[in-house]
């Protein structure tokens, strides 16, 4: 063989190690949180994991009131990032001038790289202290205060994603609307919108699945109370999340102990979650994609 | 827009009901971009007060009460350019293989889902990952090692995506010409497509350096220390960090003066801010010398 064609192949081979990387690492990941996590399962009863109080020094494992408090705050995030994010991303892709549109593009993707752990800490030294106050709650460290900060954590993904969707709706499709008399308005609502939906679908997805993943904020403003929520008016009250718990706890157990299994366990959750959350995320946009091709063919 | 006839009273309502949908639209912008904007203002200003040649240059003492965030600075500049070495010819390899050498098939499809995945896990199961892998398993021991290699692997996917998209972005035209010269595959990816993708690359690997360094989840139980008295002799040290610091001197020590927390928070905003600002300004400047 000769050195020229022998190099070309090994450089081939080369590359194609460094993509199937990114598959052997998944595995890993899972493999190893596997390998942690499960003792957990075998150690601590089930009922016991099922069960409302998460108390280690006891052995009370109880998941539900992590579960709960991840789901009250992504949920209470969601509900204050995805009107608000959308919006921002409609504004931006349809609405404003060419002119503000540069201004605001930089801006989210400023908060895009602000790190989480420096919000948090203007959560505690600002946020938590004026909500204490305007909403004279016992204290200003609650789960709303965590939702406010996680839903400006997820609206750049949010408004990026959807603004990339928008943008990618053919511009004939408004120009068409347009000529037969619809206003931009209705163009907006009834045509491009609806084209791009698959796109902001997983805007929202990936946007709520950020907040869902998000630790540092969420440990520094919550309160770290491990209570199950009664529904959205706990939202006022302090709650502890699965990431918070890890993040909290992690550096004080023992390696191999029961408590350190469990903090595994809820990592090996929250991986599936948010397995989940993206497969269901990425089969909205193929199919999106496949059904444009479809039409464009 | 001139119209023939006068505005109809539906033709009016549908108008108002844009306009009034407009302000909406422009309402939410603003509530969404303006907090971030007085962020920025408050931590600059509360911070750069606070900044002085012994912050940046000293020791903390004082139970990390007083002194300096030296220790802090230097350790997040290590281990992100610790990840960047791993993190860089790994990505870039795999960008270029998913742009230029892969077809589509099952495989690629699965090493894209992968990506995917990988982007959406969350930082503190990256931490989870390498306290189990890096420091139990292969013995790196809590180090800046460690704590960089988990970084790396959180970083991956913005580094591929992002090379990905700026070899595709090459017109198909110069591969073509270089292989009609008699190039070879390698000659024409090393020639022609990667300096060409040169500036989208940096930029990729400028965004991932900049959420490596702010990020404290990954690190907690991989690489950070509390405190530590003297700087890292090895790579198999731990170390403090930025954001770790700010985390620590913002929730874990009681009696904290503002002062030393805005001005931990100022440095690693100008951290992450000039790392934005350099990432803007390779793309604005590649895309106006652009030849094609």
């Amino acid at each position: 063989m000769q050195p020229a064609v022998r190099r070309e192949r090994v450089i081939a081979l080369l590359v194609r190690t460094a993509g199937v990387s990114a598959i052997v690492l998944l595995l890993m990941i899972f493999a190893f949180l596997m390998l942690q996590g499960t003792p957990a399962l075998v150690t601590v009863p089930l009922e016991v994991l099922a069960g409302a109080r998460w108390y280690p020094p006891e052995g009370l494992y109880g998941l539900t009131p992590l579960l709960g408090g991840s789901l009250l705050v992504t949920v209470g995030a969601a509900l204050l990032a995805v009107p608000l994010g959308l919006a921002t991303a409609i504004f931006i892709a349809e609405v404003a001038p060419r002119s503000v549109r540069e201004v605001l593009k930089p801006f989210i993707e400023i908060l895009a790289g602000l790190p989480s752990v420096m919000l948090g800490f203007l959560g505690i030294v600002v946020l938590a202290p004026e909500l204490y106050r305007l909403l004279d709650l016992p204290t200003g460290l609650t789960a709303f205060t965590g939702a406010v900060l996680l839903g400006w954590i997820a609206i750049p993904t949010i408004v990026s994603v959807a603004e990339d969707a928008l943008d990618a709706v053919p511009r004939t499709y408004r120009e068409a609307a347009l000529a037969m008399g619809a206003t931009r308005w209705q163009t907006i609502w009834r045509v491009t919108l609806p084209a791009a939906r698959g796109g902001v679908l997983t805007a929202v997805m990936l946007g709520v699945g950020r907040a869902f993943g998000e630790t540092m904020a969420v440990v520094m403003v919550t309160g770290n109370a491990a209570v199950v929520p009664r529904g959205l008016g706990s939202l006022f009250e302090p709650a502890r999340t699965m990431t918070a718990t890890i993040a909290a706890e992690m550096g004080e157990v023992a390696v191999g102990s029961t408590h350190y299994h469990v903090l595994f366990l809820i990592g090996i959750l929250l991986f599936v979650i948010s397995l989940a959350v993206n497969l269901v995320g990425a089969s909205v946009v193929f199919r999106a994609r496949t059904r444009a091709e479809r039409i464009l063919s | 827009m001139t119209t023939l006839r006068s505005p109809t009273p539906a033709r009016r309502r549908r108008q108002w009901i844009q306009r009034l949908g407009f302000a909406a639209l422009t309402l939410a912008a603003v509530v969404t971009t303006l907090p971030i904007a007085w962020v920025v203002f408050v931590i600059l200003l509360r911070g750069l007060r606070a900044l002085s040649v012994g912050f940046l240059l000293g020791f903390p003492t004082d139970g990390l009460r007083a002194g300096g965030i030296l220790p802090a600075i230097l350790g997040t500049v290590v281990l992100t350019l610790t990840m960047a070495v791993v993190a860089a010819p790994l990505g870039i390899a795999a960008g270029v293989y998913l742009a230029h050498y892969a077809a589509d098939t099952p495989l690629t499809r699965a090493i894209r889902v992968a990506i995917l995945n990988l982007a959406g896990i969350p930082s503190v199961v990256y931490g989870l990952f390498g306290l189990a892998f890096f420091v139990i398993f292969l013995r790196f021991g809590t180090s800046i090692l460690a704590g960089s290699f988990t970084l790396a692997i959180m970083t991956l996917p913005v580094v591929i995506t992002t090379t990905e998209e700026a070899v595709r972005a090459v017109p198909n035209s110069f591969h073509v010409v270089s292989v009609s010269l008699g190039g070879t595959h390698w000659q024409s990816v090393r020639r022609l497509l990667l300096p060409q993708a040169l500036p989208g690359i940096l930029t990729g690997v400028i965004l991932g350096l900049e959420r490596a360094a702010g990020e404290t989840a990954p690190i907690l139980f991989t690489a950070a220390a509390v405190y530590l008295p003297r700087l890292p002799s090895s790579l198999l040290d731990p170390t403090m960090a930025l954001p770790y610091h700010l985390y620590v001197v913002s929730t874990q020590v009681p009696g904290m003066p503002a002062a030393t927390q805005f001005g931990t928070a100022a440095v690693l905003l100008i951290f992450v801010l000039s790392m934005n600002l350099i990432a803007t300004v390779i793309r604005s400047r590649a895309r106006a010398r652009r030849q094609w």
